[in-house]
Parts: structure tokens; C-alpha cells; sequence
């Protein structure tokens, strides 16, 4: 039998685009290579966050606004189908800044944004004002900034319910599978794992650091690259927090999580200490009543990096009908991929507004 | 409900809730606590239901209690020094 569509990655983004296509009728298969899987959606920190994503590129805030608005939707449909709450909450996001030069260059970056891609609410806050917002800040908080849309979900619930769902829409899920290569022609291509072979009209590379080897196979170019992420979760706290914010977040169960360290670890996902003592310190200075709260866990993961930071959508010009996806932001994006892209990809047409992110852009010498 | 099975031993006393328990050096919180057949130890923080040790060996987490002030601090795992003031613990541990 020949699938619609089989999309190979079983992570936040690949699920989120086979559900999507499942859900309007497609005939989907879910490729997933399994506990091996450096699966980025496992570790991820849970933000839907809009205010800071796309400077530089307006058609990323853009895409990003979109699937922020898409989510409430997605988390319902989610919800409705497979009785798992997925944990969305859009009250608002904060970005503390701890000393006036943070201040100014978060204004700075707010205030280019808002020119090259439009009003989203976001504005600065200052010393006065945020503490009115929110009780126990730190004297080391000058401001901070708010985006009325940013928001946060629960990444594993999210993970699980779309894989739910998919396999009550008639979808196949096929886990514990490494590709070892892909016949493409135009319009058809065969995956072959071993000595199992499954085909297609339609194909998308979603596997995370694991597309770069993939998407030569059909005449795409995913260059993504591994950027480690270090969470701190500590002991289930009484609620104290009414919003998101863009290093912290309490969730539903009362865990408060930290996150956001970025480092160029090639593919150790191991924790270190002094990274740690950076992001407790800081969300500390933010929150000194958190220097009470017990560290129950830590972990790092891998985010799927492009060259600019951006995402890769594009179809295949050699081979029409196979698709790139790939982006750092799993969560966030699961609206836009779901409900946006998975529609685009079952017409076999990428609209204009996806010229923005296909890998020619790579290409382009750097004066 | 609880009998020791040796009931020899050096005594330390502490309090629960305000009220002064006899136990054996080496006791944790929890043993002092089931062999004085106290109830409730905690008060869940999702529905309000009194909750009780449950595996004794640190991992169910069903004994989370106030030591000396500081919330979530595990009755099973957490030995008695004399003098501790234990109290119920009612609801989510709040930092702020």
C-alpha cells in the first residue's frame, strides 16, 4: 500500500505535521527512530513564546504569531479527542532584565522588531511597573518586557497526545525504525528500513539533528547543527506565578523550571555544574525566594539549529512532493505546523509565505 | 496501630504540630510519627485529602512534611533530632 504521506521523525514537529494531515483524511504514516533519538522534543522547556522570535526575519514573526494563535485549537482538538490537557496557558511573558543596559537593549531589540513586523502588544515595563505585576522580584530587576500573547504548554503531554491522536485518526506509527535510504522519484519515493519498504506521494524530513543526512536523499538541504539547553526543575511549589516567563516558568503541578542556557556542545548531552549555578543564579536575582526551593532534577537536550536560527521549510525541487521541516521551537510552532504547514504540504504547494525559510538562503555569500 | 518491636533505646523528644512526642534515637520522622499513631502528616495539595507514609524509602513522596519551618522535607528519609519542631504539612510548600 502507498501512504499520502509518510513523515519521517516522530518528534514535536514531525507528529505535529502528521496529525495535521491525518486529521484532514490523509492516509500517514509516522516514521520514529526510537529511545536512540537525540529527540529534542523530550527535552524541551515548554514555551510558546512570540515576543522575541523573527527579528531579522519578519515572515518567522509572523509564522510564529500565526501558530500562537493556532494553538488554543490545536490544544482543544488535542483535548477533546484524547482527554489529555495539554497544558496551554496564554497569559502574558516576561523577560526580566537585571541591569539598565539589559533594559536598553531589550527596547532596542522590541522596537526594530515592531517596525519590521508589526504591533503584538509588547512592551517595556518598568522597575515600578513590573513589580506591580508581579510580587517578589529581586532588587536586581530594573523592567522587564511583556507580550500580552506569549504563553507556555506542557511539551511531553503535547508529544503524547499528538502520537494519541494520530493512531485514532487511522495513522500508522512506526517506531524503533532507523532509515537507511530513500528512492525518490518525483511525486513517489519508497523509505527502506532494513528489509521493510514503505511508499509514498508525499514525503517530509522532520528528524531533528538527524534530517542532515536525510535530506540529501531527496534532493533537500537541512544543515542543522546541535545547541545544548541545560532545565533546572525543582520541588512542586504553591502557584506564585501569573505569567510565562522566558527562563521560568511554574507549571500546572507547581514545578518551576528554568531554562534557556544555550551552548555549542556538538552532541554531549550531558549537565555541568557551571552552567547551572549561571541560570539558578539569574532566575535567583529574579525570584529570591526560589534560593529556598530544593532542585529535584536536571537535564540537557539538543535544540535542531539551522545556520541563522531559523526554520527550513521547502519542497524539493529534484523530487516534488518531499518537504523540509525543521525548526528549534517544537513547541511554539506545533500550532502553525499542525494547522498551517501539514494543509500546505498535503496541497503539495508551499504558499508565498513560506519562501522566506527555504535553505537557499544559506547559499548567499556573507559580505 | 504501630508497636515498636524493641522498645529499648535512647529517648529524644520533638514536636508535632506543637504537642511533645517521645521517640528512639534513630527514629525517622515517620516511624516516630506512626509508632505516636499520629494522623495525617500532609494535606494534598490537589484535593485537601490527609495523607499518610506510604513505601517508608524515599520515593512516593507521600510524606512530605514541615521541619523546623522548611516544607517538603521528607518524614521517611529525615531523622529525628531532639528539640525538631515538625509540623503538618497543608497543601503546596510556598516560597513566596
Amino acid at each position: 500500500m502507498a501512504y499520502d504521506l509518510i513523515v519521517i521523525g516522530g518528534g514535536l514537529v514531525g507528529a505535529a505535521i502528521a496529525w495535521g494531515a491525518a486529521k484532514q483524511g490523509a492516509s500517514v504514516a509516522l516514521i520514529d527512530q526510537g529511545d536512540i533519538a537525540f529527540r529534542a522534543a523530550r527535552g524541551n522547556f515548554g514555551l510558546v513564546w512570540v515576543q522575541s522570535k523573527g527579528a531579522g526575519m519578519p515572515a518567522y514573526a509572523h509564522w510564529t504569531r500565526t501558530s500562537s494563535e493556532l494553538w488554543p485549537d490545536l490544544a482543544a482538538t488535542l483535548a477533546g479527542a484524547t482527554g489529555v490537557d495539554v497544558g496551554l496557558r496564554q497569559r502574558g511573558g516576561l523577560a526580566f532584565c537585571l541591569s539598565d543596559q539589559e533594559l536598553e537593549d531589550r527596547a532596542a531589540l522590541l522596537h526594530r522588531m515592531h517596525n519590521e513586523s508589526g504591533d503584538i502588544g509588547t512592551r517595556i515595563l518598568d522597575r515600578a511597573e513590573v513589580r506591580a505585576m508581579v510580587p517578589g522580584l529581586g532588587d536586581r530587576v530594573v523592567g522587564a518586557s511583556f507580550c500580552p500573547i506569549d504563553g507556555e504548554a506542557h511539551p511531553l503531554y503535547l508529544l503524547r497526545a499528538l502520537h494519541a491522536h494520530l493512531l485514532q485518526l487511522g495513522g500508522d506509527y512506526l517506531p524503533g525504525r532507523t532509515v537507511d535510504a530513500i528512492d525518490a522519484a518525483p511525486h513517489s519515493f519508497t523509505v527502506r528500513i532494513g528489509a521493510e519498504r514503505h511508499t509514498t506521494a508525499k514525503l517530509v524530513i522532520a528528524a531533528g539533528l538527524g534530517s542532515r543526512d536525510l535530506a540529501p536523499m531527496v534532493g533537500l538541504a537541512m544543515p542543522v547543527t546541535p545547541l545544548r539547553g541545560q532545565i533546572i526543575v525543582t520541588e512542586r511549589l504553591r502557584p506564585f506565578l501569573d505569567y510565562t516567563c522566558h527562563t521560568l516558568r511554574q507549571t500546572v503541578e507547581g514545578s518551576v523550571m528554568m531554562g534557556d542556557s544555550q551552548e555549542d556542545a556538538g552532541f554531549d548531552t550531558s549537565v555541568g555544574v557551571p552552567v547551572l549555578q549561571t541560570m539558578a543564579e539569574r532566575n535567583t536575582a529574579v525570584f529570591p525566594a526560589l534560593k529556598e526551593a530544593s532542585i529535584v532534577r536536571v537535564w540537557a537536550a539538543l535544540r535542531v539549529m539551522s545556520p541563522d536560527g531559523f526554520p527550513i521549510y521547502e519542497q524539493s525541487e529534484a523530487f516534488p512532493g518531499a518537504f523540509a521541516a525543521t525548526c528549534h521551537s517544537g513547541v511554539t510552532l506545533a500550532g502553525a505546523h499542525a494547522l498551517a504547514l501539514a494543509p500546505a504540504i498535503l496541497a503539495g504547494d508551499l504558499p508565498e509565505r513560506f519562501t522566506a525559510f527555504n535553505s537557499r538562503r544559506f547559499d548567499v555569500p556573507q559580505a | 496501630m504501630f508497636r515498636r518491636l524493641d522498645a529499648t533505646g535512647t529517648t529524644v523528644r520533638f514536636s508535632f504540630e506543637g504537642r511533645d512526642i517521645e521517640a528512639r534515637e534513630g527514629d525517622t520522622v515517620a516511624a516516630a510519627l506512626l509508632a505516636w499513631d499520629a494522623t495525617a502528616l500532609r494535606l494534598s495539595p490537589v484535593s485537601g485529602a490527609p495523607r499518610m507514609p506510604y513505601c517508608m524509602m524515599g520515593v512516593c513522596f507521600e510524606c512530605l512534611i514541615e521541619i523546623d519551618g522548611i516544607g517538603n522535607r521528607q518524614a521517611c528519609l529525615t531523622t529525628v533530632a531532639p528539640g525538631m519542631r515538625v509540623r503538618r504539612q497543608r497543601g503546596a510548600r510556598g516560597v513566596l
